[in-house]
């Protein structure tokens, strides 16, 4: 198992070299750079700002600069937000977005497990339909709808909670956020739940427990739930660095300081630094949580064993 | 319990006076439409909402009152040469910064050669180009001390030559631009001078916290030498990039002062929160570029004339932005000081307007079996979309075929600057007041001149303008230039922009002005 590990993460880093060498390029082939806006600089001016971030070093030069000082650690200077570096905007940003990931994961698990385990047991009842019919709609509207919904009714008409803003991580000012982020989640996780678990109710193995008289619960939790999972666990490592890296539209909605807004923000102003910075911080965690989703699934199916 | 405390501060005001020293703790909250850049004010990326925070926290040798007056600031007054090209300034004596060490004309003379400074790549450098030698020092040509700045009696006055006579300087003076930076801060800490743990400022408020892309907090700044007449002890400002989010917040009471809501949300904030539903001309302009280089079919006047002949501003403004933004026939803004605003001609009579505009078309070569096809393009956003789309149905009739493109702001100014487009949407908000801001643009060969308009006539009465100081005559001459482009028809002007504000109704110090600033040290609460 540590050998798996330590062989998994020492492939990481050509996977994440990629990525970068990718990602750098494909940034500067994008039109637009970083100084164009509204106003048009004057040549003399856009000069001194290429010089002050090297960008008028050749390409490959500005590449080998950016693995350099990336393997020392350092992000960069953000083109955008001068005050900060690359490494503060994400370490100060990354624990918002990270917080609200975890409860927002954990309220989707606690509620759309069993409800897909529910509407899987009961097929095609009406508890079935209804459930599946709420995730089905959870699914389709989308959170730049319902997030301004939750805004309207519980933060202005209601008055029960802030509309918006982080105050330092108040509960009252996670609750809404946390529920439109997990609702897609909720919705998602029960229609897998509900399709795995009737896929393992018609295989032999279940149909052998249940000859030998054992009670419906103990088929369900025993033999039923574990391999039932296992489309969930491996959907659930890549959706984790999803939802922990933020989301531009919640945190915009709702005025909050996470590290969502940065890959889209980032992009549009060509703030090189920073696209790299998110690029590689999301890659590396993608990739990490693929390597937890394996090791999950070893300890779920005893089939999947990495000892070598 | 807030609540209480407004009500006593609020008996007081009117008991003494609006600038009433404050009994309690008043926190204002400003919702903002961006981040700021930085609080180094040569790194700012240029943004409307970066000038209300840096306003507030620093302050130039002028500063603004409510209405947007200018009044004497770090200096206290000063005096023009006779040739209109030096400037004395008599600095404040009892100015500090918020670390107690005083703002001396040394901070002044620094902080304009860090901003020309080209290790310090400022994109708005050129804002200080009137002073002597300000250009070759900001392209390295000369060292810093070649600029035009002094110190003198030992940090008591501070003077300023400039190329030639200025007519607006004093004007660009309230940009943050012409800011003093802390030289003893900036030697001390070097870059990171701008830390939280760092910073001093020498304005009404001094920031105390920043968390990038929520809130910057700011608390009233004890050195200041007004400092008793600030009423608020602090200020925060929220990053609100969703409009409508702002809304919610406003209305929640979570912000008192939200700057800048969607149009869209007119109709309704006007029904439904009259008092705070703030509104009013701007200097901004909303116009459509076009493209005058050869091989362009715009280059043909005939045709810019026709093109504009067919555009309806009222429908634009009325019906499509609900009143949001204001029908223009010229450049340069309504409200801009010392200066009439000059129109292009164009009858009233829609039909017959139409009719001239396929007879021109027709002159230049266009019609049903050679239509005119032009490039539109604007930048993304739902507004500009759907004034676009009505532009081009208002062609139409006259049988243009309009090809849209549209791209995210960078790429779409980066193609305009490239020439490659017919009609383009494009926008200036004054840097400051006056008409010359706007004019320039037109000016040949100038990077923001999209449409690459040239008429040599044009550019002498603007060189002439320049160093005229008689206000008189400098305003015939720019009004006339105006006219001249207008005659031309060197764009097609469409809308003047209006700035909108919530503001809540128990505050008081507020003034809707044309440049739409609003320094926090005015304002207090009552109810």
């Amino acid at each position: 198992m540590l050998n798996y590990t330590l062989k998994r993460l020492a492939m990481a880093v050509p996977t994440l070299l990629v990525i970068i060498t990718l990602s750098f390029f494909l940034m500067r082939i994008a039109p637009g750079g970083p100084f164009d806006g509204e106003r048009a600089l004057s040549p003399a001016i856009e000069a001194n700002l290429r010089a002050a971030y090297h960008l008028d070093e050749p390409l490959v030069m500005q590449y080998l600069r950016y693995v350099g000082n990336l393997l020392q650690g350092d992000f960069g200077p953000s083109f955008k937000y001068k005050d900060f570096s690359v490494t503060e905007l994400i370490a100060q940003g990354f624990p918002v977005s990270l917080e609200l990931g975890f409860w927002a994961i954990l309220l989707a698990l606690l509620i759309g497990l069993p409800l897909g385990i529910i509407a899987a047991l009961k097929r095609n009842s009406a508890i079935d339909y209804g459930v599946m019919g709420t995730a089905l709609a959870g699914i389709a509207v989308p959170n730049f709808v319902i997030a301004p919904l939750l805004a309207l009714t519980f933060g202005v008409l209601l008055a029960w909670l802030p509309a918006g803003g982080w105050n330092g991580g108040a509960w009252q000012n996670m609750v809404l956020p946390v529920i439109a982020l997990s609702i897609q989640q909720i919705a998602y996780l029960a229609r897998m739940m509900r399709a795995s678990m009737i896929e393992v109710l018609g295989s032999h193995f279940i149909r052998t427990a249940r000859a030998k008289g054992l009670s419906e619960s103990k088929v369900i939790l025993r033999h039923a739930l574990r391999p039932a999972l296992l489309p969930v666990v491996s959907y659930l490592g890549p959706a984790i660095a999803g939802i922990v890296t933020g989301s531009v539209v919640i945190e915009q909605i709702f005025g909050l300081p996470g590290i969502g807004r940065y890959f889209v923000q980032a992009a549009l102003n060509r703030d090189y630094t920073l696209v790299m910075g998110t690029v590689v911080f999301y890659g590396g965690l993608i990739v990490l949580l693929n390597l937890v989703v394996d090791l999950i699934y070893s300890a779920l199916d005893p089939q999947i064993r990495y000892d070598d | 319990m807030l609540k209480i405390r407004r009500s006593l501060l609020g008996a007081l005001a009117l008991s003494t006076s609006l600038f009433a020293a404050p009994l309690y703790a008043e926190t204002l909250n400003i919702g903002v439409a961006g981040e700021l850049a930085s609080f180094d004010t040569s790194q700012v990326s240029g943004g409307v909402w970066e000038s209300q925070v840096l306003m507030d926290v620093y302050e130039g040798l002028v500063k603004k009152a409510p209405d947007g007056e200018i009044l004497p600031g770090m200096a206290t007054s000063w005096e023009v040469s006779d040739d209109g090209k030096t400037y004395t300034f008599h600095m404040r004596e009892d100015a500090k910064w918020s670390d107690g060490h005083p703002v001396t004309a040394e901070d002044f003379v620094f902080g304009w050669q860090h901003l020309l400074d080209p290790e310090n790549a400022s994109k708005y450098a050129y804002m200080l180009y009137p002073v002597v030698n300000a250009e070759a020092v900001n392209t390295g040509k000369k060292p810093l001390d070649a600029l035009g700045v002094k110190s003198l009696d030992g940090g008591k006055t501070f003077q300023v030559t400039l190329n030639s006579p200025t007519p607006y300087f004093i004007q660009l003076l309230t940009h943050y631009t012409a800011y003093p930076a802390p030289k003893h801060a900036v030697e001390k800490y070097g870059d990171a001078w701008v830390n939280m743990n760092n910073i001093v400022t020498n304005g009404a408020f001094t920031p105390v916290e920043w968390i990038s892309q929520s809130r910057i907090t700011v608390t009233r700044n004890p050195e200041y030498y007004d400092a008793d007449k600030v009423a608020l002890d602090k200020v925060n400002y929220f990053t609100i990039e969703d409009r409508n989010a702002g809304v919610s917040r406003f209305r929640a009471g979570e912000i008192d002062i939200l700057r800048e809501y969607s149009s869209s949300m007119y109709g309704w904030l006007k029904d439904n929160l009259p008092e705070a539903t703030h509104m009013s001309p701007y200097l901004g302009s909303y116009y459509y570029v076009l493209n005058s280089r050869e091989g362009r079919p715009t280059a043909d006047k005939r045709v810019r004339k026709a093109l504009n002949l067919a555009v309806r501003r009222k429908v634009i403004s009325e019906q499509i932005m609900a009143g949001t933004f204001l029908p223009s026939l010229s450049f340069v803004p309504k409200g801009i000081a010392n200066y009439d605003v000059q129109k292009m001609q164009l009858s009233d009579d829609m039909d017959a307007r139409m009719a001239e505009a396929k007879k021109l078309l027709a002159e230049a070569g266009y019609g049903p079996d050679n239509p005119l096809e032009l490039t539109l393009r604007y930048n993304t956003t739902d507004e500009h979309k759907k004034i676009a789309i009505a532009i081009a149905a208002m062609w139409r009739p006259l049988g243009v075929k309009v090809n849209m493109f549209n791209s995210e702001a960078t790429v779409h100014y980066q193609t305009i600057q490239e020439g490659k487009f017919d009609v383009a949407r494009a926008g200036w908000i004054a840097d400051y007041n006056d008409a010359e801001n706007f004019l320039s643009l037109l000016y040949t060969g100038v990077g923001n001149n999209y449409g690459g308009y040239s008429n040599p006539e044009f550019d002498k009465l603007l060189d002439k303008a320049a160093v005229t100081q008689d206000a008189e005559k400098r305003e015939a001459l720019l009004e006339k230039a105006e006219q001249l482009a207008m005659d031309d028809y060197a764009l097609i002007p469409l809308l003047y922009y209006v700035a909108r504000n919530l503001v809540d109704p128990s505050i008081e110090g507020w003034e809707d002005n044309v440049e739409d600033d609003h320094p926090s040290r005015w304002i207090s609460f009552t109810d």
